[in-house]
């Protein structure tokens, strides 16, 4: 089912206002800026809404009305979407990771021309899978789970879409951007003044969606899998606005400098960054973990205490954490010592969810060794263990005097994101599209099991690469020699990388090779559809009929 | 504890306000003292703002990626310090927004750069970096010999003057003038540009050819006066070192 048919006359007529307005936004961009990346983005907003206008104004009047039974029925045409969003932005923002990786160990292949050089793919890499990957299976996972656990239908069919359209949109932009040079070098910040307040209205969109939604549930209690989807909303929407306070040079100009500087910059910087880690990589995926693990598992979740205690304790420690990201830097003393102490407080709440949903498989572990798709949720859970207890010994000051600046900090990063993130993912999407698509399985069965070879052993090399490298970057760094001299130049320390890097290129391969699977597994499944409805999967609360 | 929240869980707004306020306890007690304790930072006499040219090559520097690779902060630890020089301190990147502090070193540091190699060795390294140092991974920005865009010089002053870094209304006026006479030490405008920035910047053909304003004489310009805005690190260092 495609968008228009499962909108009503005047949704698809409020879609097209919809449209046309952002097609006037393009324009307006477009020129205001006349040139650069600012009016090439202003041009995609154009060709967009211009596309958008013509899809529903084709279908404003001839086409039938969906049918009244659909309230009956959750909406998920738009989290379809969003699963196919997902797949792509992890075979583009994972592909571009394995290119980056096999640029440190032959740097002789770059390109010669500006868009393609290291510096400017390396954030197409990091906003593609944590904003594309992780955010369209966010927000698509947030639709599906929260209908589901509030046995009500979404409170409208418009705001979903402009909620994943203007979303991805905001990620093209900022990939495209990157490669035009436009950044303003925040971590995980980079996208210009313009995408950012672009994106303060679709995030705005999304939390009142949600709180509608969560209005209509035909249960008292909200379950705590939607906690965390709200944490992420809320919290994700304090630390953008904060941490993207900007004056533009001009308006047209598309350029801009923070607001926040020196020192400050930098503790705002991380207090956004660290918690971009626990909001949007952290919380939302163990929203869906919460979620997805007892279905598969077939388990209610082992502790309702534990999982309060989880909660709280993230949502508190987690922000005052940033700081560790800062050790022995010109950031003063006392700001360093607590986050390193609530650092450490925090593998607490970590290890109290990991247990919890590794407790909660107690009873089922056959299902685990027969199950694929339940496998990469219990692995998720294991690495999400492994790489809190990590982050919480790597915010040790000493520790960090090592670890810091080297390889081992990458190591621990995907540690969290293919392991965990990327893991939880997988499995929620395994789970999801046989369902969404009116199937009892995947079209391959067999290629999830390879999937989760190839991912598992994928990550294994990775990680224990990037520990070797950063390790031994650290020591070779601070080695001397029996003159008291420095013993290693820094050059010979990059040369001491080259095999790590090669080994962490094949396990990014690996991967990636995984993701591509499953990529082409979910396409086989969505082109042979089957009709099944699970008559149970329906909501409670069932609106009037108009 | 358990009853209250059993209640909590049927408000969604109720819980929406207890997110946010939970949330926002960490930020403001670490974040809201370093704008308010003095401390924190202090600005040296003798500071001064990166001259026009150097903001453009800072600008390119963003614009390459280069802080994905390069920190420009070095810790208080003996090898940092033995290996880079004086840690740094807060004040030098007081007018730095952002700031460009970094998270990985895939090469070295680059706070104390500033006169460490000459202008002829950064133009070779960034041309092809393998020319001057065989291993390295660095990849080449042959492009950066374009002519510099200098359209929003002015205003780029202008834009950090308001957000109070102290450029005055002289060295706004004369940006353009200040970006072109900073590479071209032969012509007239290099007196006014050392009387608004002082004597110690380093004015000379960084690219080796005066006649043309290109990417590359911004970004070493800006390369070379890393580490050079004030002296206050190496003057607590030769304190500490009687
Ligand atoms: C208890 C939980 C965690 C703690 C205390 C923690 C702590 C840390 C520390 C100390 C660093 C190194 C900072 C530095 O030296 O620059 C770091 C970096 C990082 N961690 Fe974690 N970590 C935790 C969990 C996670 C998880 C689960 C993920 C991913 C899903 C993750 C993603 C990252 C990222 C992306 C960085 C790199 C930031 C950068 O330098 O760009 N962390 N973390
Ligand atoms: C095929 C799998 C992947 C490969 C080969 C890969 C490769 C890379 C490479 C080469 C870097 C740059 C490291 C450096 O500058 O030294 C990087 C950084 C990063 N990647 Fe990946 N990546 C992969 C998957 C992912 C996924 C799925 C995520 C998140 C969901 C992710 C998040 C990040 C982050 C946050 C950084 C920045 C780390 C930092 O600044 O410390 N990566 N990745």
């Amino acid at each position: 089912m495609t968008m228009t048919a499962t909108l009503t006359s005047t949704e698809r007529r409020i879609g097209f206002a919809i449209s046309a307005a952002l097609a006037v936004l393009g324009l307006t961009m477009a020129a205001v800026a006349k040139s650069g990346p600012m009016a090439v983005h202003g041009a995609m907003a154009l060709v967009l809404g211009v596309a958008l206008v013509f899809h529903l104004g084709g279908a404003l009047y001839d086409h039938p009305e969906p049918s009244n039974r659909r309230h009956a029925e959750y909406y998920d045409a738009p989290t379809r979407f969003g699963i196919v969003m997902t797949l792509i932005w992890a075979v583009v923002g994972m592909g571009v990771g394995v290119w980056l990786a096999a640029l440190m160990y032959w740097p002789e292949a770059t390109p010669l021309w500006p868009g393609t050089s290291y510096g400017r793919l390396r954030p197409v890499h990091t906003s593609g899978v944590i904003f594309g990957f992780g955010g369209n299976a966010l927000i698509a996972t947030s639709f599906y789970v929260l209908q589901r656990t509030s046995r009500a239908r979404l409170a409208d069919a418009v705001s979903p879409w402009f909620v994943l359209i203007g979303f991805n949109l905001f990620c093209a932009w900022a990939a495209t951007g990157y490669l035009m040079g436009q950044t303003q070098s925040k971590e995980y910040a980079e996208p210009e003044w313009y995408a950012d307040l672009w994106l303060v209205v679709v995030w705005v969109t999304y939390f009142v969606l949600y709180i509608r939604t969560l209005a209509r549930r035909a249960e008292p209690h909200i379950y705590v899998a939607n906690w965390y989807y709200m944490a992420f909303i809320l919290v994700v929407a304090m630390l953008h606005i904060v941490n993207n306070l900007a004056l533009p040079v001009t308006w047209g100009s598309g350029e801009s400098f923070t607001i926040w500087s020196g020192v400050q910059d930098a503790m705002i910087q991380w207090w956004y960054g660290h918690n971009a880690v626990a909001f949007f990589l952290t919380a939302g995926f163990l929203g869906m973990l919460y979620y997805f693990l007892p279905v598969r598992a077939q388990r209610p979740i082992w502790s309702y205490r534990l999982s309060i205690l989880s909660f709280w304790g993230i949502v508190f420690f987690y922000m005052w954490a940033g700081s560790h990201h800062l050790h022995y830097t010109a950031l003063p003393y006392w700001v360093q010592t607590l986050g390193m102490t609530f650092s450490i407080m925090l593998l607490v709440p970590s290890w109290a969810s990991a247990g919890n949903a590794i407790a909660t498989l107690n009873g089922a572990w056959h299902k685990v060794r027969d199950d694929a798709v339940l496998r990469f949720m219990f692995v998720a859970a294991v690495f999400y263990g492994l790489s809190t207890f990590e982050g919480s010994f790597l915010a040790i000051r000493p520790v960090n005097a090592l670890s810091h600046y080297t390889d081992w900090t990458v190591g621990h990063v995907h540690s969290g994101t293919l392991g965990w993130v990327a893991m939880i993912v997988f499995g929620a999407i395994y789970s999801m599209v046989p369902k969404l698509w009116g199937r009892d399985d995947m079209a391959w069965p067999k290629a999830v099991e390879w999937h989760f070879w190839l991912a598992i052993t994928g990550t294994l090399i990775y990680v224990v690469s990037l520990w070797n490298a950063g390790i031994t970057q650290g020591l070779m760094w601070r080695a001397y020699d029996e003159g008291g001299a420095l013993s290693y130049s820094f050059i010979e320390s990059v040369e001491a990388m080259l095999p790590y890097y090669a080994a962490r290129t094949l396990g990014g391969a690996l991967f990636l090779a995984g993701a591509v699977l499953c990529a082409l597994n979910c396409g086989a499944t969505m082109r042979a559809a089957g009709d099944q409805v699970d008559e149970a999967d329906r909501p409670l609360y069932t609106q009037p009929a108009e | 504890m358990l009853k209250l929240h059993y209640n909590l869980e049927k408000v969604s707004m109720g819980l929406v306000g207890a997110i946010i306020a939970v949330a926002s306890v960490g930020g403001l007690v670490e974040i809201a003292p370093l704008f308010t304790i003095e401390q924190t930072v202090v600005i040296p006499d003798d500071m001064r703002p990166h001259t026009p040219l150097e903001l453009a090559g800072r600008e390119i520097y963003i614009r390459e990626g280069c802080y994905a690779c390069h920190s420009q902060m070095v810790r208080s630890l003996a090898d940092e310090v033995d290996r880079y020089g004086p840690y740094s301190l807060s004040s030098e990147s007081a007018y730095d927004h952002p700031m460009l502090w970094g998270s990985k070193r895939t090469g070295p540091d680059l706070a104390r750069l500033g006169g460490k190699y000459s202008d002829d060795w950064h133009v070779a390294h960034l041309m092809d970096p393998r020319a001057v140092i065989p291993v390295s991974i660095m990849p080449a920005y042959p492009w950066l010999t374009r002519s510099l865009d200098t359209d929003l010089i002015a205003e780029n002053l202008a834009t950090l003057a308001r957000l109070g870094v102290p450029y005055d209304e002289a060295m706004i006026d004369n940006a353009m003038a200040d970006a072109r006479a900073q590479s071209q030490p032969e012509a007239d405008g290099a007196d006014g540009l050392r009387d608004r920035y002082g004597d110690d910047i380093t004015v000379r053909a960084f690219d080796g050819d005066p006649s043309r304003l290109t990417e590359m004489d911004a970004l070493v310009a800006y390369l070379q006066s890393l580490g050079t805005l004030t002296d206050a690190a190496h003057e607590m260092f030769a304190e500490d070192k009687p």
